[in-house]
């Protein structure tokens, strides 16, 4: 890149996970049969009129509260006109002028270095409905199947500063967004079913200018991944345009997942304009000082404080704090286990290790998966007291992990139980010491590695069940009387 | 039967000297008769009226409560939402739409007893002051066949005035209740914006529109706003206020009243022999009572040209759903989705829609916002200031309600002269303030109607004057002969 430097700021896409829609009482469910989620309002029937679903209003208030945002006193709603057969009354109720927040900020970590991301505002909008064209685009196709049922899911739009300089950043800013999010429970931030949305503004400046280079805006990112091949495709290209000694058109592109390249969608001058308005239909929103305080008062623990804590207070190297706290649900298993067994760093090493091993390998996310912090807490015990190997216990984990069984019926189930009876182990003992006279010349002869494959042998005799601190001192004590 | 009223109705309904079914089919019979000269029903809901009638009926008989408007027959516009009964708006555009829900006005007046007789004619999608804008047909004005009834609530009014209906609801939006009261010699009540529902009502200019009734007499004005009025939580604009009985406010007694005279709605532009007759019940008021004196309201002459950005300007974003994907009119010959957008909607709304979807799409355009539609906020503001200011002195206001009396069709073909039509009432809409139009004797044997302006939620005091006034002067009970129909 050299010379160049990106500049880029994020559209980011959330829908809030309230019941029912955000002018209607219709339900916000995903999935559902085509047009059974829908009702004269969200259908905008000739006559009908919105009523604004108080608790999007406090969804908005607390994620513009989480990103740092001032939330305004004073907020409206207007109408964003265009035609589109996806729009049931031809505009979108949505935020212009006077959004519910805005000046918030983000911090994230890149290779060590924190960065503050600006948040220009924060504004609550209303879903379209989704169109099934029968050919490949809208004008392409003889007709279109229109489902209506997500029309009036509410969203919210968070729009970021041009603060980003490379798509490593673009991505870091989103999954810090999205794990907020996550931990304020508003939404589910699921990229793949389209409650989180990303467009990017890209440009490019030479290094030290201060002025904005011309922008596009690159949509259809549809996961943490495309967003950074996408900015990072986008950048190479005005850079080659730049090179070539083109100009880079204001223009709107969409990404194109499998060719692995951005292309143009339509030009500013074929953009929309959009005559936005005030919506008569709603009066303005006057909101209440004590209602935000006591929205701010009631946030949880948000993730980077989550992680200075468990650094501090649990003794966590930084990067696992990191991890654990990067996602709502990796960090309430912690604490939920932690609550019952207070182990930390045993707890986190099982999760960073064994649980991410086996989610990453299933591509699952923990509440997909069956194991619960009542589980990992009770096999932990069950090691301490001897009860079970570490090694065994990495069996228990992965039956736990697949079936949710409790790890005591695991381990009688498939007889697991630890064999620490002297008795019982001397006597494999003797019998390996008898059939591998050869290892046991080399002990006596100085080699001590030897004794590593003696108790190699005990091991496999005894199913990796035997007591490993039992079976060395046993082992010990019988060679040393030799 | 001709022309009762609902009071009257009423106390035979209860007495058992007429059933609703009686008194349905005879509304029903005269609709028959004359509505093919009148045209004020678009749609005439024969059956479902019937039906209607005979479950009072039944109720009655068991001696089952019944609602306060019970057996009264009555015409909704055909811009109120109505489950199971088509509603077009008058337009091509919504020739075959039925809508799946009610208006919350008429669920309301069901839940009151009263029957729909059927729905009746508007310019189309309410733009217009003469109900010439149709996109079916004109409807005739009963005092005289060749004019117009007004608009854009006329066939709601010649319903009224013919002796079709005993009352009927329209929506006003620069004054499409008042005009047409007046030019049909009935009483016409825009209530204060908020007072009553809009959850239903087809929406033309949505900060304007407010749905009112159309009665012989001010009494029923008074029972049709206690059937109608009152908060809605499906309606974000409805007011959550106290709503009186309207009825207590029937009081034949003025004196002391504060009444102003703003100078601004007289002279120029108005009929002098309208403005006589005005004068009249000026000194009808004083004579009973009433402190009566010139007043001003100086942004009076900005209301119009604001009004036609304002309102445009909404129009052009709330019909621009009509496209032709969901309901309603869609054009064959597209050939891909723009073109079905524009063919359907060329096709479907009549040439003064188009103008004001033009108008307010323009005014809204990028670049043209704040020097139209921002300034015309801005002239809003000062017309409200200016009845505000009027209202810490006067208890109400009066002004004639039309320039004219009913015009012949055809004759204010200038788009800028029908326009005018509304100069007197549109000022009212602005401010959101309620307005009532009562009959005041004749003119070339066609009614004049003044108006009554009262300050927020004073429906009381515009009820009080205007019932001491029909107590007082048989001037406002006026009664068409019907000869060219008959």
């Amino acid at each position: 890149m050299g010379q160049y430097e990106a500049v880029i700021g994020l559209e980011v896409h959330v829908e809030l996970k309230t019941k029912s829609k955000i002018f209607c009482g219709c339900p916000t469910e995903f999935g559902g049969e085509p047009n059974t989620h829908v009702c004269p309002i969200c259908l905008g029937l000739p006559g009908v009129l919105p009523v604004l679903n108080k608790k999007v209003l406090e969804y908005a208030i607390k994620a513009g509260l989480a990103i740092n945002c001032s939330i305004a006193e004073f907020s409206k709603f207007d109408r964003k006109n265009y035609f589109y057969p996806d729009l049931t009354k031809a505009f979108q109720t949505s935020q212009f002028d006077l959004p519910i927040a805005e000046h918030g900020h983000l911090d994230i970590n890149v290779n060590g270095e924190i960065r503050r991301i600006g948040i220009t505002r924060l504004h609550m909008e209303e879903d379209a409905g989704k169109l099934t064209h029968q050919g490949e685009t809208i004008s392409s196709s003889l007709s279109s199947l229109a489902d209506y049922n997500r029309a009036g899911v509410p969203l919210v739009e968070i729009v970021s500063e041009p603060d980003l300089r490379s798509a490593e950043e673009a991505k870091a800013y989103l999954e810090m967004l999205k794990a907020i999010i996550e931990y304020i429970d508003v939404s589910d931030v699921k990229m793949e079913q389209g409650s989180l949305r990303c467009d990017a503004n890209i440009s490019i400046r030479p290094v030290g200018s201060k002025e904005l280079g011309t922008r596009t805006e690159v949509k259809n990112l549809n996961s943490f991944r495309s967003v950074q091949r996408a900015i990072e495709y986008e950048i190479q290209r005005q850079i080659d345009q730049v090179e070539e000694g083109e100009r880079i058109i204001q223009e709107t592109r969409t990404w194109d997942e499998n060719k692995g390249v951005t292309l143009s969608l339509r030009s500013k001058e074929e953009a929309h304009d959009y005559r936005y308005f005030p919506e008569p239909d709603l009066t303005p929103l006057v909101i209440s000082r004590d209602w935000v305080e006591e929205l701010k008062n009631g946030l949880p623990e948000l993730p980077e404080a989550k992680k200075l804590r468990l650094i501090a207070d649990h003794g966590l190297p930084e990067y696992d704090a990191g991890v654990i706290t990067s996602s709502r649900t990796l960090a309430d298993f912690y604490d939920k286990t932690v609550s019952l067994h207070a182990d930390y760093k045993g707890i986190s090493n099982w999760i960073m290790v064994e649980l991410l091993k086996l989610l990453n390998a299933e591509n699952m996310e923990i509440s997909e998966s069956k194991i619960s912090p009542e589980g990992l807490a009770k096999m932990l015990k069950m090691i301490e007291n001897n009860t079970i190997s570490g090694k065994i216990a990495k069996q228990v984990f992965e039956e736990m992990f697949n079936t949710g069984k409790d790890p005591e019926a695991i381990v009688k189930e498939k007889g697991l139980v630890q064999i620490s009876d002297e008795g019982q182990i001397n006597a494999i003992v003797e019998q390996v010491i008898a059939n591998n006279p050869k290892s046991v010349e080399d002990f006596k002869a100085g080699k001590e590695k030897s004794i590593g494959f003696l108790v190699g042998q005990i091991m496999k005799e005894t199913k990796g069940q035997a007591n490993p601190g039992v079976v060395n001192k046993l082992l010990k004590d019988k060679l040393n009387e030799l | 039967m001709e022309l009762s009223t609902i009071h009257g109705l009423r106390d035979l309904l209860a007495n058992r000297e007429i059933s609703a079914e009686e008194l349905t089919n005879q509304a029903l019979e005269k609709i028959e008769k004359i509505d093919d000269k009148i045209k004020a029903f678009v749609t005439v809901t024969k059956d479902e009226a019937i039906q209607v009638a005979r479950e009072i009926d039944q109720k009655r008989r068991k001696g089952e409560s019944l609602g306060p408007l019970s057996g009264i027959p009555m015409a909704l516009k055909d811009n109120m939402c109505t489950e199971g009964i088509k509603t077009t708006c008058s337009s091509k555009i919504l020739y075959n739409f039925i809508p799946p829900y009610s208006a919350k006005v008429y669920e309301k007046l069901l839940g009151a007893g009263s029957i729909l007789l059927g729905k009746t004619n508007m310019d189309e999608f309410a733009m217009g002051s003469s109900t010439e804008n149709s996109g079916f047909f004109p409807t005739r004005n009963p005092w005289d066949l060749n004019c117009v009834p007004g608009g854009s609530s006329g066939g709601s009014a010649a319903a009224v005035a013919s002796g079709e209906a005993v009352f009927a609801l329209g929506s006003d939006t620069g004054g499409s209740i008042r005009q047409p009261a007046s030019f049909c010699g009935v009483v016409g009540l825009k209530p204060t914006y908020g007072a009553v529902s809009r959850y239903g009502l087809i929406a033309y200019a949505s900060s304007l529109d407010q749905i009112g009734p159309f009665t012989r007499d001010v009494t029923d004005c008074a029972l049709v706003m206690n059937a109608i009025a009152g908060h809605d939580s499906f309606d974000s604009t409805s007011a959550a206020v106290d709503y009186p009985d309207y009825t207590s406010f029937l009081s034949n007694d003025i004196k002391g009243m504060r009444i102003g005279i703003p100078q601004e709605y007289f002279g120029e532009g108005i009929e002098p022999e309208v403005e006589a007759k005005i004068r009249e019940a000026i000194n009808k008021l004083e004579e009973l009572g009433a402190v009566v004196e010139e007043c001003s309201l100086p942004h009076t002459q900005y209301a119009l040209p604001a009004y036609y950005i304002i309102a445009p300007a909404e129009c052009s974003s709330n019909l621009a759903r009509y496209d032709g994907v969901r309901y309603g009119l869609r054009a064959e010959d597209a050939d891909d989705i723009i073109s079905m957008f524009s063919r359907t909607r060329n096709q479907g709304f009549g040439i003064e829609v188009k103008r004001r979807i033009m108008l307010g799409t323009y005014a809204l355009s990028s670049g043209y916002y704040d020097a139209y539609y921002l300034k015309a906020l801005k002239v809003r503001n000062l017309v409200k200031q200016d009845f505000d200011l009027a209202f810490e002195k006067f208890d109400c206001l009066l002004t004639p309600t039309a320039p004219s009396v009913a015009f012949e069709f055809g004759s204010k073909a200038d788009t800028l002269a029908m326009y005018k039509q509304d100069v007197c009432t549109i000022p009212i809409n602005l401010a959101g303030i309620p307005a009532l139009s009562l009959p005041y004797g004749l003119v070339n044997n066609k009614p004049v109607g003044l108006q009554l302006v009262g300050k927020a939620f004073g429906e009381g005091t515009l009820l009080r004057v205007a019932y001491t006034l029909e107590q007082n002067s048989e001037q406002t009970r006026l009664e068409p002969s019907l000869e060219g129909v008959k």
